[in-house]
């Protein structure tokens, strides 16, 4: 359309762009230099951030979309997680002739078939938990926390019942072992594999939410939900899809933080969602960007103090978001609303 | 008078445990501008946003183009042609204004011819077009608040105090857009607190006090009586000038 693609003037003002948080991961990172000495293990140290930090965002991608969007504290996404890894599991383990084969070709078709498994199940199942547990307490964030974590233990006990409450192994398939050698830096497969993922998940999700009418309704709908419905679209609808959504990709970095393991239980979920929750809180709740810096930091930090310092690596994080939070109380990148 | 396009009969709204809307009797002719005034708190925003679905009336009926659409949802009133601009003008900040307005394009793209009316309308949006709405100022804001309600023909408009906090040069330019609408026979209905912006608009008005309509008249026999003007509002026409 002619009319609206160039209102040319040369004194127009400009879109400010907030750079700053985005440099904190870098100097994060050559601080970090120094302190471990050696540049080999600072590289590998780095890489597995990366690659954990890419883990995480996919998880923490969908709820923080999910929390934007219709304000519901869903903590029964640790759920997702878990029975998503389960499920890749279930159908890696049959499959052991392509996972153990030489051929990279196979390796990779047992693991998209065992990806594609998991997403459609916790697709589904996020579905289910929406219109059954989620939907009877929108605007209820105390019951939203209590009936989400019921939620949450219910989906752990049923896993016991279906595979067994012990631990199991992950099979990794064999093409996805081992690292290549660059130079004196050994990159392990597997991680740069994750960091893939993390990477074209970001992107896809950018140009869905940039590019798309469905993607602009969502930015909107995180911003003032009620507003979007006075323009007469039907926000709940868009709500179930992203729910679905969010689920399924809980379901994808489940499955991946399984395989990063090489093993896993039913509470694998739970144990990861202290860290997706500080994500979406230091990126900015709603926000997709704020919450693919914020998990690339946390995880950068987990991991250097994990080496550097083990015994503060668990609180290390927690002094990062009150650090973040001193520093811009709404997150790294806030929504305009909140 | 021309017949009624939104009739409200009765509508009861509570918000909580208060009681906003004490049976609300308001009928909006077709083609007419129709301005509801009242003091702070009389409960003008909530018969709005009761229209909208936003709040459920919990007693009365809403009629609007002959269908009873009391109670209904938000996003189903809407699709009837009915535009709101809410009284914190609700752009999406976020948003840049070329993307507000493509949003409240529900039907398609815009289309061009009545890209350029609006532009006519309110030359700053063409202007600031790709720019975050959240750096607009109020009154661009509003400007773009009103321009998504009218992106698509609609037959109905409510729009909710669009003149508070707005600078007076933007006023002005304000009631010229106003009256081009009127032109095209847009029904309005018109929240003011400004009555001298209100006079100059209105054809027909309602004022409300403490949820209930208490006047109902043509605007130009409200302009003319100051007395009236001062028992039903507190203050004349002549004090605002």
């Amino acid at each position: 359309m002619a009319t609206t693609s160039s209102p040319a003037t040369t004194d127009l003002p400009r879109t400010p762009r907030d750079l700053l948080p985005v440099f904190i991961a870098p100097i994060i990172a050559l601080v970090a230099l120094p302190l471990v000495g050696s540049p080999t293990t600072w590289v590998t140290l780095t890489i597995a951030a990366l690659a954990m930090g890419s883990m995480i965002f996919v998880i923490a991608s969908g709820l923080t979309l999910i929390f934007g969007l219709m304000d519901v504290l869903n903590f029964g996404h640790g759920a997702f997680i878990a029975i998503g890894a389960y499920m890749a599991m279930t159908v890696l383990v049959p499959l052991s002739g392509w996972v153990q084969s030489d051929a990279l070709s196979l390796n990779l078709a047992a693991l998209l078939l065992a990806v594609i498994a998991a997403m459609i199940g916790t697709g589904a199942l996020g579905w289910a938990f929406e219109r059954v547990i989620v939907r009877p307490v929108y605007g209820q964030h105390l019951k939203q926390i209590l009936i989400t974590m019921g939620g949450l233990i219910v989906a752990e006990q049923l896993i016991h019942v279906v595979w067994g409450g012990d631990q199991k192994p992950m099979p990794l398939p064999n093409g996805l072992r081992g690292a290549i050698t660059v130079g004196d830096f050994a990159l392990e497969k597997f991680r740069l594999l994750a960091v893939a993922v993390g990477l074209t998940v970001f992107i896809v999700m950018q140009l869905v939410l940039n590019r798309t009418k469905v993607g602009l309704l969502i930015r909107a709908g995180v911003e003032n939900r009620e507003m979007v419905e006075a323009l007469g679209y039907r926000i709940r609808q868009l709500f179930v899809g992203v729910f679905i959504a969010g689920s399924a990709l809980a379901g994808l970095g489940g499955t991946l933080w399984a395989l990063y393991r090489e093993t896993l239980t039913a509470a694998i979920g739970g144990d990861i969602m202290v860290l997706v929750f500080i994500v979406i809180i230091i990126g900015g709740l709603g926000s997709v960007g704020g919450c693919f810096l914020g998990a690339i930091l946390v995880a950068l930090m987990a991991n250097y103090t994990g080496y550097l310092a083990p015994k503060i690596a668990v609180a290390s994080n927690i002094l990062l978001m009150v650090a973040i939070l001193m520093w811009r109380p709404q997150g790294l990148y806030p929504v305009a609303r909140r | 008078m021309s017949e009624p396009l939104l009739s409200l009969e009765g509508v009861h709204t509570h918000i909580g445990q208060y009681h906003i809307l004490q049976g609300v009797d308001l009928v909006v002719p077709r083609g007419e501008l129709t301005v509801l005034l009242g003091r702070n708190g009389a409960g003008k925003t909530t018969t709005l946003r009761t229209i909208m679905g936003l709040w459920p009336p919990s007693r009365g009926t809403i009629t609007f183009d002959g269908q009873s659409i009391g109670g209904r949802a938000t996003p189903d009133i809407a699709r009837l042609r009915i535009g709101y601009v809410p009284e914190s003008m609700g752009v999406f900040a976020d948003l840049t204004v070329a993307e507000n307005m493509r949003l409240a394009a529900r039907l398609g793209p815009p289309d061009a011819a009545r890209l350029d009316w609006i532009f006519g309308l309110f030359p700053a949006l063409k202007r600031f077009w790709q720019l975050p709405a959240g750096l607009l100022s109020g009154g661009q804001k509003q400007m773009l608040s009103i321009a998504r309600a009218i992106v698509e023909p609609k037959a109905l408009i409510l729009i909710d105090e669009p003149t508070k906090g707005i600078a007076p040069a933007i006023i002005e330019g304000m009631i010229a857009a106003f009256k081009e609408l009127k032109r095209a026979e847009t029904t309005i209905l018109l929240v003011e607190q400004n009555f001298r912006f209100a006079a100059s608009l209105g054809d027909t008005v309602a004022v409300m006090d403490d949820g209930r309509i208490v006047h109902r008249g043509t605007m130009e026999a409200l302009a003319a009586d100051s007395v009236l003007q001062t028992r039903l509002l507190g203050l004349s026409l002549a004090a605002h000038q």
